[in-house]
C-alpha cells in the first residue's frame, strides 16, 4: 500500500474524501458574521447546554463584558468584546469627550495606565481631556474551533481520538482520547484544552451528533441575530464574500474575511469569519499556519538520516565481520 | 458482536483495508462515536413551550425522555423568535433541572435560627390558618364611614413570571378574601406604560408586534437596551436595518444596542421629556407634522376650555394645582363644550396624587372621582377648529407649550450637541409620512421615573404628530421584561385594577354598581360597554350568587381608599398594619427600590410565604441578610414566621403567558414537578379550597365573598393539579348555556354571560384553546394570525384603521395594512381590522348614539371617548395634560426650563429609612454629585432568582460592577478592575469597577455631569453574589403609576470596598450628616 505522507498531511479541499469517506456529504461549517453580533453569548450557553460542558469559573476579568476569556476544554464558543476609540464606518457614536476641569486632566497624567485587557483599547487615563472628538466602537465576535482543512491537532494525535468526520469537521472522540495533550500546543488557534479533572482534550465538535440527524449545531441554532450561520462551506464562502461587499459598499471599510482562503496556512477553515478589524484585535492569529506544515519534510529528513545511519551500521558491521 | 465482527471493527484492520490508510477519519471512528445520536432525535416526545424569562415570548421545544427533560431549544415554527433563544432562554434546561432549585418545603418558626423541613400539606394548612386569623384580626368594614369590606393586614406580591391562569386565581381568591394589596412586578416595571399609552390611544398595551418592526424605516430605541434585554426580539431591528432602516439609540451608555445602531446619542439620564419635547417643537415650529393624519385622527383640532393655564403661564405648573395636597384638579384641562371628558385608561378611578395617611379620607381624582358619581362623561360635543388656528385648540396649545424646548435647550438640559439632535430630527421626519414610517421602542428606561408616565406620553404625542400610529413599521413598542408581565397587567395582580382594566372601586363613591358604572363608563367608544364587562366578571367570580337583585355581588369587592401599591405596603409593614405577606415569584429584597426598607418591612411581619425556585434574598434576609451583618437585625429577635414553598417551572405546568405584544401563548406541561414543587395554580387553588373548607358553614358576613366564589375547578393527576384550561375557559367566558363566547361583542350586562377578563374573550372561542395554536410561521404571512392569539380579538397591530386615509384608501402602497373595500362594504387587509368591520369611512354618528356607534368612520382610536389619539390629555394623567420636563427627585442639576424643579405631583414617602438628597444649589448637594442609572444585562434576569443560581449564566457575569468614564475614574481615583463604593442617603454598596468610554460625562449647562452605570441583578445569595443596586434607590413615585424612580438618582462614588458591620450604617449616616439631610430634604413641591 502506498503511503503518501504529503497527501495525508496536506489534505485536499475535500478533507472528508481524503479521510476514508468514499462519498461524503458536503463539507459543513460556520460563517460567523461579527458585524451583526450583539454579544449576547447565547452561543456560549447553547453550546454548554447541548454538549454538557461544565461551568468553568466565576471570574470577573474586567475585560469589557468578556468573563469567558478564551476557548478551551470548557469553552467551545467564546464571545470577545473589544472597545476601541475608533469609528465604525456608517456609525456615529456621539461619545464626545467634554472639556474636563484642568485639575482632572493634570491628575490623569500622574496615573499609571492600566490594561483594559484588550488590544488597542481606548486612550489611557493620560489622555483624559485630550481627545476632543472621540470615535468609538464596540466590537463583538464569537470564536469557535476552525475545523481546519489542514488540522494539526489531527496530525499529532497518536491515538486516533481526533478524527475527521464525514462532514469535514474535526472531532475528539472522548472514549479514545488518552489525554496525552499533543493536540493542545499543535493548534495554531489555541482552541483545544485539557480538562483539569479528567485529563482529556475537549473542543467544539460542530455538534457532530446533531449533524448526524440533520440538525444544525446548537450555537447556530440559537443565535438571535444569525451572526452564526451554519451551512455548506462552499456556499458560506460565497455568502461571506457577498456580505463583505455589502459592508464595503456601506462604508465599513475595515470589514474583512478570515479563514475563507484555501491558500492560507491551514488550507482555509471550516469556520469562516467576517471581522471588522485585524484578526489580532480579536485574539486571532493573523497568519495561522498548520503547525505540522514541516512534518513531511522532517520525516523525510529523518528517514534519510535513519537510512544513512543504517547504511553506516551495515558497513561497519560488514567491515568488522571481515 | 461476534468474533468476526469484532475483528472487522478493529481500527487498524479498517485502516489497512479501507479508504483511510492514514487513520485520520473513517478508520478511527470509534464504536461509541458511530453510535452517537442527538438526544433531540431519541426523545420520547417534544412538548411545545414558551421561554419563561423576558416577554418576547420565544417558543421552545422541550424534549422529554423517560419522563425527564433532556433538552430545551427554540421552536423554529415561531413567527416571533424563529427558533432562536438568548443566553437565558438557552439556559432553560439548566434553570429547570440543575440550577440549585430547592425541592423541599421549609419552615422557619418565629425567632428560630434556621430552617426546618415541613410537610407540604401541613404548611398549606398553617398558611390557611394564618390568612384566616390575620384577616379576622384586621378586617375592616368601614373606613371613615365608608364601606371598605377588606383587610389591610395581608398583602401579595408577584405574578409577572406566572401564567395568566395563576394570576387569575390569585386575584380572584385574594379579592374574595378582602385583600386589596395585590401587586406584581408590573408595578415596578411598566405601570407607567398603562397610563402613558392608555390615555393617549385607549389601550395600555404595546401598539404593535415584534415582527412588524422589520417594516420600519427608522427605529428610535430610547429608554431601552433592546439588544441586551430582549436579544431575540432585536432580530427584527436587524431585519429592518438590513432593509435600509436607520437605527438610533438614545441612551446614557453606549451599550450592545448602540454597538449595532447607526447613531448613538448619549443623553443625561432622566431628561428624555426635554429631548422628545425638543423634537415635538421641531416638528411643530417647522410645520413638519402629518397634517391630514393629525387633523383627522388626533384631538389637535379640539378646543380646550378657557380656564386652562399652561406651564408657560405658571412656571412649570398647570392650572388646578393644590400645593397642600400636591394634587391637580383637572377640571380646567377639559375640552370646551364637553364638560367631563374621560380617559380610556390611566387614572380612571384609583386614588392617586398623594399618599394618604392611614385612615384619612381619600382624595378625589380622575374620571370617576373628579366628576362625581352623578357626572355623565363627555356630555355634549367638544368644540373643534378644523383650521387648527384657534389659540386654544390643542395644536396651538402644544406649540406654545413646547416652544421653549429649542435645540439649545435640549443641549443644555440633555447634554446632546445640536448637530446630533438635528440629525435625529431629520431622520425621524424624513422617515414619516404616507410612504414611510418610524417606530419608537422603549422599556423601563422611560417608565421608572417620578414622571415616567409622561416620558411615554411624550413619545405618544410625537408619534401622533408624525402620523406613525396604527401603521406598519410605526407605533410604540413597549418592551416588557417578564414572561407574562403583560398578562399580569391584563389579569391584574395590581391593587387598582380588575381584569381587563376595569378600575377597582373606591370606598367613597361607588356604593353600588350603578354609581360605579355611571362614574366610570364612557358614553362613547369601547368603554361604553363597561357594564357588560363588569357584570360578566362578577358572574365569573361569584357565579349563581351574583344576581341582578344583589348588584351581581358588586358589594363583595373590597374597596380602595388611596394608594395601596407595593411601596405603600412596605410602609404599612413598617407601621405594623400589614402583618402577612405572600411573595409569589418576586424578590423585593433585591428588585424593589430601597431594598433595605423592603427587608425591614418584612422583619416586622407576623408571617411571610415565599414561593420561588430557590432560597432568594427575600426568603433568607432574617438569617443572612445585610442587616444581620450590620447588626440592625438579630435573627433571634426577628419574630417573622417564614414559609418557603418551592415553585414549579414552566416545563412542569400548563398555562398561558401573554408576551409584550399582547399575544397569549400556551405552554404545555412536559414533566411532573418533583418533590414539594408545585405550580402557583396548585397553590392558589388548594389554598382557596382549604380556607373555604375551614370557613364552610360560616354565616359571618365577612366570609360571604370568599364562600360565594365559584371554586370548583377540575383537578388531575396524582398531585391534584387544577386543569389550567378550565381556568382559561372561565377567563374566556361562557353564555347562559355554558357555551364558550367567541369575542367581547358577545358580552351582556344582564348577567347572562360570565367572563373572567373581557379583553381575553375569544381566546377559548369554540371551546378551542386559541393560545395553543402553532401554525408554523412559514405557512403564514408575516402577521402570522394563526400563531397563538392576541387581545383584542386577535388584532396584532392596534388602531390599524389609521393605516388608511380618512376615505379608507391606504396612505400608500408601501404602507398598506387595513383598508376599506367598497365593493364588499367592509374593512379588509392583512391584519384583523381594529374597527367595526362594516362601518363606512363616511359614517357619521346619529344624535344620541352611544358606544362604538357614537364614533365616526374616521375615528381610529376606538377605546377613546372621542375616538381620537390624545395629543393633549384632558383627563387620565394626574400630573399634567402635556409632558413637561422635570428633574428627577434626586438630581444634581437644576431644572433649566422651569422654576419647578421636580414633578410637583410626585409621590414621596419621607421616612427615617427613605431620605432624599438636597436639590442642586442647596447646601449639601455636593455630597451626592453624580448620577446613577440602573439597568439589566443580557446574562442575568431581574433580581437574579432565575440567573444567579444558574451556573451557565452566573459565569458570564459573575460579579456586580459599576461602569464609569475614564474622567470620573481620574476624578475619584477609581482603578479599573478594582472596587468602588457607591453611596446615597439610603445605603452604600460596593462594586467592581469597569472604566469604559462607553459611558461619557455630559455637559449640562455648565455642569459637568458624570454618570455611573449599575446593573441591578445582584444580591447576597446564589452562585454569583454581590450588593444590590436597589440599596441605593429611594421610594419616590410617579403619581400616575406609583412606579419608583431608579433610572436616575444622585450618588457619590469613592474607591475601595465598603465598610463591614456597623461601620456601613455609620458611613451612610455620616454622609447624611454632611449633606445636612432632614426629614424635609427634597420634599418641597
Amino acid at each position: 500500500m502506498a503511503f503518501d505522507l504529503d497527501r495525508g498531511l496536506a489534505e485536499t479541499q475535500d478533507p472528508a474524501a481524503s479521510s476514508g469517506y468514499p462519498d461524503p456529504p458536503e463539507r459543513m461549517g460556520f460563517f460567523t458574521d461579527t458585524s451583526v453580533c450583539i454579544g449576547c453569548k447565547a452561543c456560549e450557553v447553547a453550546c454548554k447546554e447541548w454538549n454538557a460542558v461544565p461551568e468553568d469559573g466565576l471570574n470577573f476579568t474586567a475585560m469589557s463584558y468578556d468573563n469567558t476569556v478564551g476557548l478551551g476544554a470548557d469553552t467551545w464558543r467564546h464571545v470577545a468584546f473589544v472597545e476601541q476609540p475608533r469609528g465604525l464606518g456608517g456609525q456615529e457614536s456621539g461619545l464626545t469627550v467634554v472639556d474636563v476641569p484642568g485639575p482632572t486632566v493634570e491628575r490623569a497624567h500622574t496615573r499609571t495606565p492600566v490594561s483594559l485587557g484588550m488590544p488597542a483599547s481606548g486612550p489611557g487615563d493620560g489622555q483624559v481631556g485630550g481627545v476632543p472628538d472621540m470615535d468609538f466602537r464596540w466590537l463583538m465576535a464569537s470564536d469557535v474551533c476552525k475545523h481546519c482543512t489542514h488540522a494539526a491537532c489531527l496530525d499529532v494525535c497518536p491515538t486516533g481520538a481526533l478524527f475527521r468526520t464525514e462532514f469535514g469537521s474535526v472531532v475528539v472522540q472522548e472514549d479514545v482520547c488518552n489525554g496525552c495533550g499533543y493536540c493542545v500546543p499543535a493548534c495554531p488557534f489555541g482552541v483545544i484544552g485539557k480538562r483539569e479533572d479528567d485529563g482529556r482534550a475537549w473542543k467544539c465538535t460542530l455538534c457532530y451528533d446533531r449533524l448526524g440527524v440533520g440538525q444544525e449545531p446548537a450555537c447556530a441554532k440559537t443565535c438571535p441575530t444569525d451572526s452564526i450561520q451554519f451551512g455548506e462551506v462552499e456556499e458560506l464562502r460565497e455568502r461571506a464574500a457577498r456580505r463583505l461587499a455589502q459592508l464595503h459598499d456601506a462604508g465599513v471599510g475595515s470589514a474583512r474575511l478570515y479563514g475563507h482562503d484555501p491558500d492560507d496556512g491551514v488550507g482555509g477553515t471550516g469556520s469562516i469569519f467576517l471581522l471588522l478589524d485585524e484578526p489580532e484585535v480579536y485574539g486571532l492569529p493573523p497568519d495561522p499556519v498548520v503547525t505540522t506544515r514541516d512534518l513531511p519534510s522532517m520525516w523525510r529528513h529523518a528517514a534519510v538520516a535513519a537510512g544513512a545511519l543504517l547504511a553506516v551500521l551495515a558497513a561497519v558491521s560488514w567491515g568488522s565481520r571481515r | 458482536m461476534n468474533p468476526f465482527e469484532r475483528l472487522a471493527s478493529w481500527p487498524l484492520l479498517r485502516q489497512l483495508t479501507g479508504h483511510d490508510p492514514l487513520g485520520r477519519g473513517a478508520a478511527v471512528k470509534s464504536a461509541r462515536t458511530a453510535r452517537l445520536t442527538a438526544r433531540t432525535a431519541t426523545a420520547d416526545r417534544v412538548v411545545k413551550s414558551v421561554c419563561p424569562y423576558c416577554a418576547v415570548g420565544c417558543a421552545q421545544n422541550v424534549y422529554v425522555r423517560d419522563e425527564k427533560i433532556v433538552h430545551i431549544e427554540g421552536d423554529p415554527d415561531s413567527p416571533v423568535s424563529r427558533g432562536r433563544l438568548c443566553p437565558k432562554g438557552s439556559a432553560s434546561l439548566q434553570l429547570t433541572t440543575a440550577s440549585g432549585r430547592e425541592h423541599r418545603a421549609l419552615y422557619r418558626p418565629p425567632y428560630a435560627a434556621d430552617w426546618q423541613e415541613i410537610d407540604l400539606g401541613t404548611a398549606m394548612d398553617m398558611i390557611a390558618d394564618r390568612i384566616i386569623a390575620t384577616r379576622g384580626e384586621t378586617w375592616e368594614w368601614e373606613s371613615d364611614g365608608r364601606r371598605t369590606a377588606r383587610t389591610m393586614g395581608i398583602a401579595a406580591l408577584g405574578g409577572a413570571t406566572l401564567d395568566n391562569e395563576e394570576n387569575y386565581l390569585i386575584k380572584k381568591l385574594l379579592t374574595g378574601l378582602g385583600v386589596v394589596q395585590i401587586e406584581n412586578q408590573a408595578r415596578v416595571c411598566h405601570s407607567s406604560t398603562l397610563v402613558g399609552l392608555g390615555t393617549s390611544f385607549g389601550r395600555g398595551g404595546s401598539t404593535t408586534f415584534m415582527q412588524d418592526l422589520q417594516h420600519s424605516d427608522c427605529i428610535v430605541i430610547e429608554g431601552s437596551n433592546y439588544a441586551e434585554a430582549h436579544p431575540v426580539g432585536f432580530q427584527w431591528v436587524m431585519e429592518a436595518k438590513a432593509r435600509g432602516a436607520v437605527v438610533i439609540h438614545v441612551d446614557p451608555r453606549f451599550t450592545r444596542t448602540s454597538a449595532l445602531a447607526d447613531l448613538h446619542v448619549p443623553i443625561r439620564a432622566g431628561t428624555d421629556v426635554a429631548f422628545l419635547g425638543g423634537i415635538v417643537n421641531h416638528v411643530l415650529s417647522n410645520d413638519l407634522y402629518f397634517r391630514e393624519f393629525v387633523l383627522n385622527y388626533t384631538n389637535a383640532a379640539t378646543v380646550v376650555g378657557e380656564d386652562y393655564r399652561d406651564t408657560e403661564d405658571l412656571d412649570g405648573l398647570f392650572s388646578g394645582f393644590d400645593e397642600e395636597t400636591r394634587h391637580y384638579d383637572c377640571g380646567s384641562w377639559q375640552y370646551e363644550g364637553a364638560e367631563t371628558t374621560v380617559a380610556a385608561s390611566g387614572d380612571r378611578d384609583e386614588d392617586y396624587g398623594r399618599r394618604t395617611d392611614q385612615g384619612s379620607s381619600v382624595s378625589s381624582s380622575g374620571r370617576g372621582e373628579a366628576h362625581g358619581s352623578g357626572g355623565v362623561p363627555l356630555t355634549g360635543t367638544p368644540r373643534r377648529d378644523e383650521t387648527l388656528t384657534h389659540p386654544r385648540c390643542v395644536l396651538q396649545i402644544l406649540k406654545r407649550h413646547y416652544a421653549r424646548y429649542t435645540p439649545e435647550a435640549v443641549e443644555r438640559v440633555c447634554g446632546i450637541p445640536q448637530d446630533m439632535f438635528a440629525e435625529v430630527c431629520r431622520n425621524l421626519v424624513e422617515n414619516s409620512g404616507p410612504e414611510r414610517t418610524a417606530a419608537f421602542v422603549y422599556a423601563v428606561g422611560w417608565t421608572q421615573h417620578s414622571d415616567g408616565s409622561q416620558f411615554i406620553r411624550a413619545a405618544c404625542v410625537l408619534q401622533l404628530l408624525l402620523g406613525n400610529m396604527g401603521r406598519p413599521g410605526g407605533g410604540i413598542q413597549a418592551l416588557r421584561g417578564h414572561a407574562s408581565i403583560q398578562g399580569s397587567s391584563d389579569i391584574p395582580t395590581l391593587f387598582n385594577l380588575l381584569p381587563g382594566y376595569i378600575p377597582m372601586p373606591h370606598a367613597h363613591r361607588h356604593e353600588n354598581l350603578e354609581a360605579f358604572l355611571r362614574a366610570d363608563a364612557a358614553e362613547k367608544g369601547g368603554w361604553a360597554d363597561m357594564r357588560s364587562y363588569t357584570v360578566s366578571l362578577l358572574k365569573a367570580w361569584w357565579g349563581p350568587a351574583a344576581r341582578p337583585d344583589n348588584d351581581f355581588c358588586f358589594g363583595h369587592l373590597p374597596r380602595l381608599t388611596g394608594s395601596h401599591s407595593t411601596y405603600d405596603t412596605v410602609m404599612a409593614q413598617l407601621a405594623g398594619t400589614c402583618k402577612g405577606y405572600l411573595l409569589l415569584g418576586e424578590n423585593p429584597a433585591v428588585g424593589s427600590a430601597n431594598a433595605r426598607m423592603q427587608r425591614l418591612g418584612m422583619a416586622n411581619l407576623d408571617w411571610l410565604v415565599v414561593r420561588d425556585f430557590s432560597l432568594i434574598e427575600s426568603a433568607t434576609w432574617w438569617k443572612d441578610g445585610p442587616e444581620t451583618k450590620t447588626g440592625e437585625l438579630r435573627t433571634e429577635d426577628v419574630g417573622t414566621e417564614v414559609f418557603f414553598l418551592p415553585a414549579a417551572a414552566h416545563t412542569e405546568k400548563s398555562g398561558s403567558f401573554t408576551n409584550t405584544n399582547r399575544m397569549l401563548q400556551w405552554h404545555h406541561q412536559a414533566v411532573e414537578p418533583a418533590g414539594d414543587t408545585r405550580s402557583d395554580l396548585w397553590f392558589m387553588y388548594h389554598l382557596g379550597r382549604i380556607i373555604r373548607e375551614k370557613l364552610a358553614g360560616s354565616t359571618d358576613p365577612v366570609d360571604a365573598a370568599v364562600l360565594d366564589l365559584t371554586w370548583d375547578y377540575p383537578v388531575e393527576g396524582a398531585l391534584e393539579e387544577p386543569v389550567a384550561e378550565a381556568v382559561l375557559a372561565e377567563i374566556n367566558g361562557w353564555d347562559a348555556e355554558g357555551r364558550p363566547l367567541s369575542g367581547y361583542g358577545d358580552l351582556r350586562g344582564d348577567g347572562s354571560t360570565a367572563c373572567g377578563c373581557w379583553i381575553y374573550c375569544g381566546v377559548y372561542a369554540d371551546g378551542v384553546n386559541q393560545a395553543a395554536r402553532r401554525k408554523p410561521a412559514e405557512e403564514q404571512d408575516w402577521i402570522a394570525a394563526e400563531w397563538a392569539w392576541a387581545w383584542p380579538d386577535n388584532r396584532r397591530l392596534l388602531y390599524n384603521r389609521a393605516s388608511a386615509r380618512p376615505d379608507g384608501r391606504p396612505w400608500s402602497e408601501r404602507k398598506k395594512l387595513v383598508w376599506w373595500d367598497e365593493e364588499a362594504g367592509e374593512w379588509t387587509g392583512y391584519d384583523v381590522p381594529d374597527f367595526e368591520r362594516t362601518k363606512q369611512p363616511g359614517y357619521q354618528p346619529p344624535e344620541g348614539a352611544t358606544g362604538f356607534a357614537a364614533l365616526s368612520g374616521v375615528d381610529p382610536f376606538i377605546m377613546q371617548a372621542d375616538g381620537k389619539g390624545w395629543l393633549f390629555a384632558p383627563a387620565g394623567v394626574v400630573d399634567g395634560p402635556l409632558p413637561t420636563h422635570y428633574e428627577p427627585q434626586d438630581s444634581p442639576v437644576p431644572n433649566l426650563l422651569y422654576g419647578t424643579q421636580r414633578n410637583p405631583a410626585r409621590m414621596i414617602y419621607p421616612h427615617r429609612d427613605n431620605r432624599y438628597h438636597p436639590g442642586p444649589g442647596e447646601p449639601g448637594a455636593e455630597v451626592y454629585p453624580y448620577i446613577v442609572t440602573t439597568y439589566r444585562l443580557t446574562e442575568h434576569f431581574t433580581a437574579g432568582g432565575m440567573s444567579r443560581n444558574t451556573p451557565y449564566l452566573a459565569e458570564l457575569q459573575p460579579e456586580f460592577f459599576c461602569e464609569v468614564s475614564p474622567e470620573l475614574a481620574v476624578e475619584r481615583g477609581l482603578e479599573h478592575g478594582g472596587w468602588a463604593t457607591i453611596i446615597t442617603a439610603r445605603n452604600a454598596v460596593e462594586a467592581r469597577v469597569l472604566v469604559t468610554q462607553r459611558i461619557t460625562p455630559l455637559r449640562a449647562d455648565g455642569y459637568l455631569v458624570h454618570q455611573i452605570g449599575l446593573p441591578f441583578h445582584w444580591g447576597p445569595n446564589g452562585l454569583s453574589a454581590g450588593d444590590a443596586a436597589n440599596e441605593l434607590s429611594a421610594i419616590s413615585l410617579d403619581p400616575n403609576s406609583h412606579i419608583q424612580e431608579v433610572k436616575a438618582l444622585s450618588a457619590d462614588i469613592r474607591p475601595g470596598r465598603r465598610p463591614r458591620g456597623p461601620a456601613l450604617t455609620e458611613l451612610v449616616s455620616d454622609y447624611r450628616r454632611r449633606a445636612g439631610i432632614t426629614e424635609l430634604t427634597g420634599t418641597e413641591v
